[in-house]
């Protein structure tokens, strides 16, 4: 065994890490964090996956759920270590599959909260079969997706919602190709709600969660965060602070930019946070249980 | 239940029912096709739920999910979607699911001849997903046999946690044989019952037992699930006090049951210096071929194994021990018949390969067979 690993052994029982004034136990939200799990997170300190972490909770405790009733389903990635931390049903799959291994889950337990949690490389580029499909068909999963515009666990590679032109460490020379715009393309391929905010705007996150994991069917939440380590040392963004500022300049509510004009909305770089689709159509599991029930009606 | 005349992939989709799978995740690929046909149409009847997926990796995905909610599950595919579902396959296997995968081989590589059929997925099978993991591996050789490996499969997986690997092939999937199926309400497999209270349970614990029961979600035992090294409750760990006790489990939990687990057929005859050894379609080809030798009145052994992994040592070493050579035919260029040469020694071991979708003929045995 490495020193390192004996190290991070004994801190992790570090009983001067745990605040000893009873703040945990009097905490309904923070008693959805796993209170045996090994802390602290896997997160670079001043990470904005933490503040979705935090509004994912509160909109859960928002919502009244019980614990056992929510199932929390991640891919591979920075953001997909999310779950671990929290006390629900938790499966942390294969790079890009969230959405896939949900699907089976939500059609075994309907009843259930099912709640993928994935990154901007796992959700769209290995993952993004999966998520038109998931949202075609309408199943009632929330699909949680925090945009650092980077791949951030190895490194900082180019992610399909790098900028163009910015740098990663596979695009020295600045990015060649255009991003998916993540809420755009989970409207055309037939999500029932689909929002963004970003971890400025931690309150604003809490209330779209709340929203989607409420609706019956395929609901998308895009929280845009950043990565100061790869992502913003590599662009010379400046610090995590720098970069969380540059989210509340650089971001204009829905309600502003519906009253641009349609030059200015076309000249709009700014990020648009609010709620795009918030409609109702049959959810899967529905139908499949009428299915069911007319196949066993004895309809041919 | 009447006779019916029934094709292979057709008695897999019914032994699955009858084995209490309610969900089924795939896409269609040829030679496989039947066994997602029929279960789109017999599962709602028994209230279990299909679903076609948008690739074979959803496919295998979909499956472990279903089966961590509580419903038993399968998907079944053939040469290019199996390597498609290896990465998945491997997490079932990491994460100790119960799942089943029928695999219709055809021929390959690559695209192949997709209404040819073949063997050449037997190493695959074993070794496809990266890392060393448990996998079972069964190979019907008839249609009712087919119906009574699946059950098996499914008995198989959930007793030890793991994927179960339906290893048939393109001429036992579509052949079509006379079968009666036994009544489904007398197939019994096995269950898991977690006794621990939420509290004190460990979905990974390291013993009393090399298989700790499985709690499904939803049902009050909350807990991690990751294809991460993990500690006994399931998180993931760097230390090699709580992985080294989970791997030595994990890669045991198998072998040590290989009395139960080693399926086979021994067809012997006192005083044979000569065995057929053979599975899947190809020990159809084994039995016709020593039918012939012994009304010739040769005497001549025959091993038709039905579990291919764990490979059946033991068997296959007393087989060894009893003749001068043995004849491996099967629909590959000689993927078993390693496995045999390693228990028995090359020098004993005669191969008959064929991997251009023609079947190993009883005569090509023969003549393998002989001085």
């Amino acid at each position: 065994m490495s020193q390192h690993i004996l190290d991070a052994a004994a801190l992790n029982q570090d009983e001067a890490l745990i605040p000893k004034s009873g703040w945990f136990e009097q905490s309904e939200t923070l008693q959805k964090l796993r209170k045996n799990k090994k802390f602290p997170t896997i997160w670079c300190p001043g990470c904005g996956i933490g503040v979705v972490m935090g509004a994912l909770i509160r909109a859960i405790d928002h919502l009244g759920l019980k614990n056992d009733d929510v199932a929390l389903v991640a891919g591979i990635g920075c953001t997909a270590r999310m779950p671990v931390y929290m006390d629900f049903n938790t499966l942390h799959t294969t790079h890009g599959r969230a959405l896939a291994f949900a699907t089976g889950l939500k059609i075994a337990r309907p009843d259930m909260k099912v709640i993928a949690i994935m990154g901007d490389g796992d959700a769209l580029a290995i993952g993004g079969n999966h998520f038109i499909h998931a949202a075609r068909r309408n199943l009632g999963i929330t699909a949680l997706v925090v945009n650092n515009s980077i791949y951030g666990m190895t490194g900082g590679q180019y992610s399909p919602t790098t900028p163009l032109g910015k740098r990663a460490t596979t695009a020295p020379y600045g990015n060649v190709e255009p991003p998916f715009p993540v809420c755009d393309l989970a409207i055309a391929a037939g999500a029932t709600y689909v929002a963004r905010s970003t971890v400025y705007h931690a309150l604003e996150l809490d209330k779209f969660l709340a929203e989607a994991i409420a609706k019956d069917g395929f609901s998308l939440v895009e929280a845009v965060s950043y990565c100061h380590t790869t992502y913003g040392r590599l662009n010379k963004l400046g610090t995590a602070a720098d970069m969380m500022r540059a989210l509340k300049d650089n971001s204009i509510s829905r309600t502003a930019f519906d009253a641009m004009s349609p030059e200015q909305k076309a000249d709009n770089t700014k990020i648009v946070r609010g709620k795009f689709v918030d409609i109702d159509r049959p959810q899967y599991t529905a139908i499949y249980a009428n299915l069911i029930t007319r196949v066993q009606g004895g309809e041919k | 239940m009447a006779v019916k005349l029934m094709q292979g992939n057709e008695a897999i989709a019914k032994g699955a029912v009858a084995a209490g799978c309610r969900f089924y995740a795939g896409y269609p690929i040829t030679p496989s096709t039947e066994v997602a046909e029929v279960l789109s149409r017999e599962l709602p009847k028994v209230g279990g739920k299909f679903i076609q997926m948008e690739d074979e990796i959803a496919s295998m995905a979909a499956i472990i999910g279903a089966r961590v909610g509580g419903l038993k599950s399968m998907t079944a595919t053939s040469g290019p979607g199996f390597s498609l579902m290896q990465e998945n396959i491997g997490y079932a296997a990491m994460t100790e699911v119960p799942c089943v995968i029928v695999n219709v081989q055809r021929l390959g590589p690559s695209t192949g001849q997709p209404t040819a059929a073949s063997q050449g997925d037997v190493m695959q099978a074993r070794w496809g997903t990266h890392g060393d993991h448990p996998i079972i591996v069964l190979s019907p050789i008839s249609v009712r046999h087919s119906f009574d490996l699946t059950i098996k499969a499914f008995d198989f997986s959930e007793k030890y946690r793991t994927p179960v690997i339906l290893l048939t092939d393109e001429i036992i999937g579509h052949m079509r044989e006379p079968v009666e199926l036994p009544d489904f309400k007398t197939v019994k497999i096995f269950e898991h019952s977690v006794t621990e209270k939420p509290a004190d349970y460990k979905a990974y614990r390291n013993g009393p037992g090399d298989v700790p029961p499985m709690a499904a979600f939803g049902t009050g035992y909350r807990y991690h699930i990751t294809g991460l090294f993990h500690d006994e409750v399931g998180f993931p760990t760097q230390r090699l006090d709580e992985i080294d006790p989970w791997l030595e489990r994990v890669n045991t939990k198998l072998t040590n049951h290989m009395d139960e687990i080693a399926l086979y057929e021994e067809d012997y005859e006192d005083g044979a210096k000569v065995a057929l050894l053979s599975y899947g379609c190809s020990a159809r080809t084994a039995r016709h071929a020593m039918k012939l030798a012994r009304a010739q009145g040769q005497k001549v052994d025959l091993l038709s194994l039905f579990t291919i992994w764990p490979f059946p040592e033991k068997q296959v070493e007393a087989l060894g021990d009893k003749v001068d050579r043995i004849v491996v035919p099967e629909m590959n260029r000689g993927q078993l018949a390693l496995e045999v040469e390693r228990i028995v020694g090359r020098k004993k071991v005669r191969r008959v390969g064929l991997a251009n979708g023609e079947m190993v003929t009883p005569q090509m045995v023969l003549e393998k067979m002989g001085g």
